[in-house]
């Protein structure tokens, strides 16, 4: 049986450095998000060695006469209560859903028109201020931390209208400040909904930049199959249209395909003000499943035959033995503290029945328990209870621990073996470590839980993680699934590409925002 | 023995959006803001739904009282899968004077017009939170009343409902027929699907006015004014606890 040190061999062996926000937590809940200011979070900063170099901190831009004139002349565009410096602003502003320690930005501007946006950003690029997009701060890897301070431009606040709905020709165009609840409230009713679901309420065009995806991604895509234009405004102020003025047709050949270029440049090539999104036919029937299954490995092996089956799965999500445990003790649930699958299946009423049929064959033939199924909406929620609370039973099993959620996937062949060795490697190192996947995609999340206050433990689980993510790319993955490098996968996303890959990554930065204001120390190092 | 429902849906002023005062303080702007059907009422006609799947019931009427716009909230009725619509046409400039007394009279005749078994309502609209129809409905009707439920089955000699009271839960048996008004936690509505809404568009509704039911219009209820909430004032910054206790004293907070 292969161990992750075998896997390892074949990985290329690169120097890893604490960076100044490596730990990554995932909310795959979706319902609360925890509180940005605990305690915890003063502690995790006492744990983070930064050597990762980066350019010198600006200077306080607001009290210095150039500071001065910056913001009189952001003011003058967006008008003096859309510009602030107060410190609760400030800090907000820097600070995500993630346990990095964020860094505030110095000033955060408020505009309310792509107009706006680019006489911002005109401005920053007369005065060399960093600018950091803002969309609602539920992204989990630092990406709107102001690793140089500079211009917050929050594009969520007032910039928050759908601009146009298609219903005949299923797509919507938005302003950032529409989440993607808003935008399924508001087209509900024409028996469409927006079917990318990463947990948080999180703004559609900031998915956009991150490249989101969710739950249902194994049926309806992620973020990039899912965008159609996208709004951009560079560095430079040009305002451009990623797939044509006013275009949203289903399929293109005009051009080289800069939709997908910004999909997932999370704010380091431009500012997204608007995205064409698609949106799709709500399910005519929907019924939710639940099966156990004795070990992990056959939960997978039922996950990959089904998808051989070619059964068009809507959501299919693995929890592993101790996240069921979590979920028992944390809901109420008395599941059997076994590996279970969450499953969805959308379509006509005889479609999705016959799809849970060959589903409940495959199961039972893979060793799987009872398998518990429900239609009506209240029954389908109770059933998925387990599912939606995985973030918070984890934290609730150690109460004061934090977590580093990893975020691997690879193709889904490769899923049973990564996802045992991951589990013995976690064992091996004596840590918790929960796991919640996607494994519809060949993504899975595990949350490894540490306590703040011992950094022998959050090392451990930084090896883990570093090891499972080079294990990825080895079998053909990638270091992230849907949360994004921001900048705690840097060296990784090295890894992954090489030397050449990451200097066109380069190249391209350079020719769309040669200064380097946009979101500074992201992604991929400037050299 | 299948019964028939007549499920009643009002069209409001959808709940997300940010409520403005009329300049003349007499009501709500509502030109031009985003309506949808009542929220109570989405749930009656999804638990009118549940009974017909459960072959209880047979048939479902759906009827809605207002202006031309009222048909939308009937169609959205029709997509859940009502079986067909009653439009009861209000002229726009009525009704800020259409209250909740009339619209029983309307569903009182409605019911027995249509011969129905249960009349089913919202419990109450969210723009006027009025919580009268039902009640006054199955009074004029002098039918036994089932409201507030968050459980209704069917038993040989009627209905079995729970209502969720202030104490808890109340579980009262009625006879048919009965008016019942829809709670909260009775169930979670379907979506509309676009194969529905599109069946919806062929389903017949039948047009008519509250004249045509012999019901007068006269206003029972004059509103005398609108008024915004007091505005929130900005919080005080305090310097110590001293500070603090002498301004809670200043306040009236403190009896020491």
């Amino acid at each position: 049986m292969r161990g992750l040190p075998q896997l390892l061999s074949r990985a290329k062996r690169v120097r890893v450095g604490f960076s100044a926000s490596e730990p990554v937590l995932a909310i795959q809940a979706g319902i609360l998000q925890p509180d940005k200011f605990t305690q915890t979070f003063v502690q995790l900063r006492g744990l983070q060695s930064s050597n990762v170099i980066s350019q010198a901190p600006l200077a306080a831009v607001a009290d210095t006469d150039s500071g001065k004139q910056l913001r009189q002349e952001l003011e003058t565009i967006v008008g003096p209560g859309n510009v602030s410096s107060g410190e609760s602003v400030v800090l907000q502003h820097g600070q995500d859903e993630g346990p990095h320690q964020g860094k505030s930005p110095d000033i955060v501007v408020f505009p309310s028109s792509t107009e706006e946006v680019s006489e911002i950003c005109k401005i920053c690029t007369k005065h060399n201020i960093p600018i950091i997009p803002y969309g609602t701060g539920t992204g989990l890897e630092g990406g709107i931390s102001a690793v140089d301070g500079g211009v917050c431009v929050n594009v969520s606040k007032n910039m928050n209208k759908i601009l146009q709905i298609h219903q005949e020709d299923f797509s919507a165009v938005v302003q950032p400040g529409i989440s993607r609840e808003m935008l399924n409230q508001e087209v509900r009713a024409d028996g469409l909904w927006f079917p990318v679901d990463p947990g948080a309420d999180a703004s559609v065009c900031g998915m956009c930049a991150t490249g989101a995806s969710g739950t249902n991604a194994v049926r309806y895509g992620t973020m990039k199959e899912n965008c159609l234009n996208l709004e951009v405004v560079l560095a430079d102020g040009r305002i451009i249209h990623t797939a044509g003025i006013g275009s949203r047709p289903k399929k293109s050949s005009a051009g080289y395909n800069l939709t997908s270029l910004f999909l997932g440049s999370e704010g380091t090539l431009g500012i997204i003000t608007s995205a064409t999104v698609c949106l799709h036919a709500i399910p005519e029937s929907v019924a939710a499943a639940v099966v156990g299954f004795p070990t992990v490995q056959n939960a997978v092996d039922t996950v990959v035959m089904t998808l051989q089956c070619s059964v068009p799965m809507a959501r299919m999500e693995l929890l592993d033995e101790v996240q069921m445990k979590a979920c028992n003790e944390y809901s109420g649930l008395s599941y059997p503290e076994t590996p279970h699958l969450f499953l969805e299946f959308h379509g006509s009423e005889s479609e999705v029945e016959s799809q849970t049929e060959t589903v409940r064959d495959i199961a039972a033939d893979n060793e799987g328990g009872e398998f518990q199924w429900a239609v009506q909406q209240e029954d389908r929620t109770k059933l998925w209870t387990a599912r939606h609370r995985a973030y918070y039973a984890d934290i609730a099993l150690r109460p004061g621990c934090r977590s580093l959620t990893t975020d691997v996937c690879v193709p889904v062949s490769a899923l049973p073996d990564l996802v045992t060795a991951t589990k013995a490697d976690i064992a091996e190192h004596g840590l918790v470590g929960p796991m919640v996947g996607h494994v519809g995609d060949g993504n899975f999340h595990t949350m490894l839980l540490f306590d703040p206050a011992d950094p022998e433990e959050f090392r451990k689980c930084k090896e883990v993680a570093n090891k499972m993510a080079r294990s990825a790319i080895a079998l053909g993955g990638t270091c992230t699934g849907e949360h994004g490098v921001g900048q705690g996968k840097m060296v990784l996303l090295e890894e992954q590409f090489g030397k050449d890959g990451i200097d066109v990554m380069r190249q391209i930065k350079g020719a769309l925002d040669p200064q380097q204001l946009m979101n500074p120390g992201k992604v991929f190092s400037r050299n | 023995m299948a019964l028939k429902v007549l499920v009643g849906c009002k069209r409001v002023i959808d709940y997300a959006v940010k409520i403005r005062i009329k300049p003349d303080k007499l009501g709500v702007v509502t030109e031009g803001v985003k309506h949808s059907m009542n929220p109570f009422d989405e749930i009656a006609v999804e638990e009118a739904m549940r009974m017909k799947e459960r072959k209880l019931v047979n048939e479902i009427i759906v009827v809605s009282c207002g202006p031309a716009q009222a048909m939308e909230t009937i169609r959205t009725a029709l997509a859940m899968g009502a079986d067909r619509g009653i439009h009861v046409e209000i002229p726009v400039d009525k009704m800020d004077t259409f209250q909740p007394l009339h619209v029983s009279k309307v569903l009182a005749k409605l019911a027995e017009k249509e011969k129905v078994d249960i009349v089913m309502l919202g419990k109450l609209a969210i723009d006027d939170d009025s919580n009268q129809t039902a009640q006054m409905t199955a009074s004029l009707l002098d039918w036994p009343q089932g409201v507030f439920a968050s459980k209704i089955d069917k038993t040989d000699a009627g209905l079995e409902i729970i209502r969720e009271v202030d104490g808890g839960l109340e579980t009262i048996r009625t006879t048919l027929p009965a008016v019942l008004s829809a709670d909260l936690r009775l169930n979670e509505p379907r979506y509309a699907t676009l194969p529905n809404i599109m069946k919806a568009k062929k389903k017949k509704v039948e047009k008519m006015t509250p004249a045509d039911l012999g019901v007068d219009m006269a206003p029972r209820i004059q509103i005398v004014s609108v008024e915004d909430p007091p505005v929130r004032e900005a919080g005080q910054t305090v310097a110590d606890v001293d500070d603090l206790v002498a301004k809670l004293k200043e306040k009236g907070f403190s009896s020491a």
